[in-house]
């Protein structure tokens, strides 16, 4: 099992909890089983099959490149966070 | 991985040679976008909005085209319609309908300066000419010019289509709502010893790169499109002309130029659209270069932004509680660094509980564009003003109240996973230990200020080849335009792995053809993601030399080393070979060697800077001078370190120019009034004293050189500290940016402290 | 609006015509043809493929297209290309002797003066107009004399730095 962190905006879909245990294998698996916890949450976080580009995804502290496809370990930690851009 | 963990041996990193572009550039023959010339070129100029918000009824350019010279004019209706949706480009998330409607507008102008048409000729001065030759005829609408009047309920509505989750299906000016949460604001509030509360302004302010935009197109009959343009990134150019288009990626190549500064302002497109589309009219190469007015009018500055902390303290000095209100102005389409501002107004700092609520609003101002550390100044200017006062109250030295709450290794993120190892702390005891700190600043209406910044920094998409030429030199190519001295660090990274001086290392930036796809010259990710390729792509080659050598030796690769440009074999009975003499002889023994890599990098560590400055002000006319400025950064470690010290000094300077001067001054009716750069004021150097800096390096564990990108968070502590430094110069906190000197004259006024007799005759006959 | 008046096309015609000017451009001898409404600064750039000078500002303002006419340092935006008729211009590109650099040229490689490196032909050319008349200045005389020079990268500290060193340099036979 690991551990997603929800964002403050969508705890009104989760009974208010910030910190909700999971389980899957990669970010796809984990999203679903949110899904099956609390209904609706999974069109907040992607689209048409992917994560929405809005949102950047944290696991044990390093933004993860694969998309939905990243690993997810047996007690990771997973953020979830508004994807942003940089300047120079 | 290994190297960060040796004892810092280095022979190449960390030292300064002089860069391999440096002669073109000291001589003139750099070629920057505007500096290119094809045979046969036109010019393109383009027509633009003189109205802040106004619907377009109508277009007729037939004048325009009958004008001697004039050859093509485009409209939004030479465009594909795009669809309304985010979709990922670049660094961030972007609706290709709205960056295709400010390319050139469709059915609405947004903004003093929008594109509306775009003309080809044969001579600049005739395409201004047929400018005024296009008609266009305009239902002028109320413009909406700052966050506050946007968010009014029955505000005039700039997107008919914007929504954002919370409002429904009403239309709104705010297009996105973010909320940061964590413990329970409120009764740490109430349990607090000392609670400060105050709301800031910052006004809206530009990039300010010397090289105004351009780009020049070349659309062939196979239908294949060459973009020339100064940009930040060639591969976004690529992907967002290529939308906007609606042709094929693959269709289009970008050859990026010589870039005259950027800051995050050329990570977006302008121009680039314009001359494909006016080079496919026409069948000639097309050349756009913006005016300084166009750049300032038409082109992203940042967000002006109204920000509330409060914040409250235990009597020992622990933060225990911070609450923040914050709105930013996005500009004409949504996409503020809003969420940017809201994951970093707190980061230096372990708090526990936290409440942060941030608004995206759309304005009748240009779409706002990335500017170094997108976000975070703003949100620093009043984070680290309101830390300030409750030092203050605390009784505490203002650094070490940083020191006392400094986020460490373990601390949680407001919004995300804990800290890895990281260097707020010591960066702030770096400036407390300086010279600079430790010395007595004495003197009327003087006084020194502290702050602090944070920036994430970037990894993302790179991608590396190093080539063995014949002689034993190398080149290493990317796709990472150069705007601070990047292409030498990735020489030096080349010649150090391999051993050779790194004059025999030639750096090449590459076009979108010619190199994997790599992301922006941006996020201060150069050095860490580009070099972390650059790095593994000269360990491939490397390996490659081994095994080459391994065969010309009939031993096996774990029996060769590679030490200082030559190869061993262990063991006896083989004299050792250059990495020259080897080179001579690799079409005999095999073929060329190249080395490459690809990254998605990973391993990201967020750099921390914090600045003390020393101000003197005039009473009389509330100017601000520098007399010290001292900036610590945490660099990981430093590749060239000059370079690194460059890019500090750089983004210090930007920040007291936003602090001091800089600001867009529209009129009521949204127009734009200081178009040019003498009342757009930007520091010169008669505005700065020499800046002092001091390299920290906390190593990134995530980097194998223990990289950690520099080049964006030293423009954030300046405006907090001078503000800082102001209030104990002359007993005024100030809370709007810029702290111009009739801002602050007007504060020393009203606050009737009286520093000296002049300003006190002055108060006695505002009183009169 | 503006109606393209006839008074006026006629008048753009006769800004049109070229103009023929001889003048003196980093030592040679040169001729061009261009028209009265051309700046000096396009002339260099666009005429002559001279690009090393840089338009940042079309006003006067940043100083990137700093040229040096008769001894003075100009802002080449500001003066039209006729007016360089019978005068001694030198641009960076003129300021190498051969392949062997200026002092100034060889200071702001050494000490990393340059980041994107557009405002540098400019600051060259203000800086050596400066040690022309003034070879020994205090760090006050070259930050006054350079402030017409816009750099947006470096914050000054190492231009400076630079322009000091090759007065330095240049006092010592450099």
């Amino acid at each position: 099992m690991a551990t997603a962190v929800i964002p403050s905006l969508l705890r009104g879909l989760t009974g208010g909890k910030e910190r909700v245990r999971v389980s899957g294998r990669n970010l796809r698996e984990v999203i679903e089983d949110l899904e099956r916890q609390f209904p609706g949450i999974r069109s907040q976080l992607t689209e048409d099959g992917e994560l929405r580009s809005s949102i950047a995804v944290s696991i044990d502290g390093e933004i993860a490149t694969g998309g939905l496809l990243e690993p997810v370990g047996q007690g990771s930690e997973i953020h979830f966070l508004p994807a942003l851009g940089g300047g120079a | 991985m290994a190297e960060a963990g040796t004892n810092g041996h280095f022979k190449v990193i960390g030292t300064r040679p002089i860069r391999h572009d440096g002669v073109d550039k000291v001589t003139g023959r750099a070629k920057y976008g505007a500096d290119y010339s094809f045979p046969g070129m036109l010019y393109g100029k383009v027509l633009r909005s003189p109205h802040a918000h106004a619907i377009i009824k109508s277009i007729n350019f037939d004048k325009a085209l009958k004008l001697p010279g004039v050859k093509a004019v485009v409209t939004s209706a030479d465009l594909p319609e795009a669809e309304d949706k985010a979709e990922q480009v670049g660094e961030a998330a972007m609706n290709p309908r709205y960056l295709s409607m400010n390319i050139l507008a469709r059915g609405k102008v947004l903004y003093d300066g929008h594109a509306v048409a775009a003309v080809a000729a044969t001579s600049p001065h005739i395409a201004e000419e047929a400018l005024k030759l296009i008609e266009v005829d305009y239902e002028v609408l109320p413009p909406v010019m700052r966050l506050e009047d946007a968010m009014k309920p029955g505000a005039e509505i700039l997107l008919p289509n914007l929504r954002n989750k919370e409002e429904g299906d009403n239309p709104t000016n705010v297009a996105q709502h973010l909320q940061f949460k964590r413990g329970d604001v409120e009764a740490a509030f109430k349990a607090a010893d000392f609670v400060v509360e105050r709301e800031f302004r910052t006004e809206t302010v530009h990039q300010g790169y010397i090289e105004p935009h351009n780009a020049v197109g070349i659309y062939n009959a196979d239908g294949h499109a060459t973009i020339y343009c100064s940009t930040q990134g060639a591969f976004d150019v690529r992907s967002m002309s290529a939308q906007v288009l609606g042709i094929p990626v693959g269709k289009i190549k970008v050859v990026p130029a010589e870039i005259g500064g950027g800051f995050g302002g050329k990570t977006t497109i302008y121009l680039e659209p314009l001359a494909v589309l006016l080079s496919k009219k026409t069948g000639r190469p097309v050349k756009l270069v913006m005016t300084r007015a166009e750049v300032l009018r038409a082109t992203g500055p940042t967000s002006g932004s109204k920000i509330r902390v409060k914040m409250g303290a235990t009597r020992d000095g622990r933060i225990t509680a911070a609450q923040v209100w914050m709105a930013y102005e996005a500009g004409a389409f949504p996409g503020s660094p809003v969420a940017a501002g809201a994951m970093t107004i707190l980061a230096p700092y372990a708090i526990e509980n936290v409440l942060i609520d941030a608004y995206d609003v759309v304005v009748n101002r240009p779409k706002s564009a990335a500017y170094r550390a997108p976000g975070a100044t703003n949100a620093a200017f009043a984070s680290e003003t309101v830390i300030d006062e409750l030092a203050e109250k605390c009784g505490i030295d203002p650094l070490d109240m940083r020191i006392m709450n400094g986020a460490k290794e373990g601390t949680p993120q407001v919004a995300g996973p804990p800290y890895k190892r990281i260097g707020f702390i010591e960066t702030c005891e770096a400036i407390k230990n300086s010279e600079h700190y430790r010395s007595p600043l004495t003197g009327k209406n003087r006084g020194r200020g502290v702050a602090a910044g944070f920036w994430f920094n970037a990894g993302m998409q790179s991608a590396a080849t190093v080539n063995i030429h014949t002689d034993g030199t190398a080149s290493v190519v990317t796709g990472s335009p150069d705007i601070g001295g990047s292409r030498a660090s990735c020489a030096m990274i080349v010649a150090e792995v391999l051993g050779i001086p790194v004059e025999d290392v030639r750096p090449v930036v590459t076009d979108t053809d010619s190199i994997g796809h790599t992301d922006v010259t941006g996020g201060s990710r150069v050095t860490f993601a580009t070099g972390m390729a650059v790095y593994q792509a000269a360990q491939d080659a490397a390996r490659q030399l081994r095994e080459r050598a391994a065969k010309v030796w009939e031993k096996t690769v774990d029996d060769v080393e590679l030490r200082d440009g030559t190869l061993y074999s262990k063991g006896n009975g083989v004299a050792p070979m250059t990495i020259r003499e080897l080179a001579k002889r690799l079409a005999r023994t095999g073929g060329p060697i190249t080395g490459r890599a690809t990254v998605n990098a990973r391993g990201v560590g967020p750099g921390f800077a914090a600045t003390c400055i020393d101000v003197e002000v005039d009473p009389d006319t509330g100017k601000v001078q520098i007399l010290r400025c001292t900036v610590a950064q945490d660099a990981g470690k430093a590749i060239h370190p000059a370079y690194v010290e460059g890019q500090m000094q750089g983004g210090t300077a930007q920040g007291i120019g936003w602090a001091l001067n800089e600001e867009y001054v529209y009129d009521a009716q949204g127009h734009l009034r200081n178009t040019g750069l003498l009342d757009y004021r930007m520091p010169t150097c008669l505005d700065l004293p020499m800046i002092e800096t001091i390299i920290v390096e906390v190593p990134n564990p995530g980097h194998p050189l223990g990289v950690r990108g520099v080049g964006e968070v030293s423009i954030v502590p300046p405006p907090a500290a001078i503000a800082n430094a102001i209030y104990r110069a002359v007993g005024v906190r100030m809370r709007e940016l810029p702290m111009s000197p009739p801002r602050l004259l007007k504060a020393i006024l009203e606050s009737g402290r009286a520093y000296s007799p002049s300003a006190q005759e002055h108060q006695a006959a505002a009183a009169d | 609006m503006n109606s393209h008046s006839m008074a006026n096309q006629a008048k753009n015609l006769e800004m049109s015509k070229k103009v023929r000017v001889e003048t003196t451009i980093n030592g040679e001898a040169t001729e061009f043809l261009c028209e009265p409404r051309q700046s000096l600064l396009e002339v260099l750039r666009d005429v002559l493929e001279l690009t090393g000078s840089k338009e940042g500002c079309l006003t006067g303002d940043c100083g990137a297209c700093t040229v040096i006419v008769d001894g003075r340092a100009v802002c080449s935006c500001l003066m039209l290309g006729v007016e360089a008729q019978g005068k001694r211009i030198t641009t960076v590109e003129g300021l190498a002797n051969g392949t062997g650099l200026h002092p100034l040229q060889q200071k702001f490689l050494e000490d990393a003066s340059l980041q994107c490196g557009i405002c540098t032909p400019g600051f060259l050319m203000s800086a050596k107009a400066l040690l022309d008349r003034n070879p020994n200045p205090s760090e006050a005389e070259v930050r006054y004399t350079l402030a017409g020079n816009l750099c947006r990268c470096t914050g000054y500290d190492k231009i400076v730095r630079a322009v000091l060193d090759a007065a330095k340099a240049m006092q010592s036979g450099g």
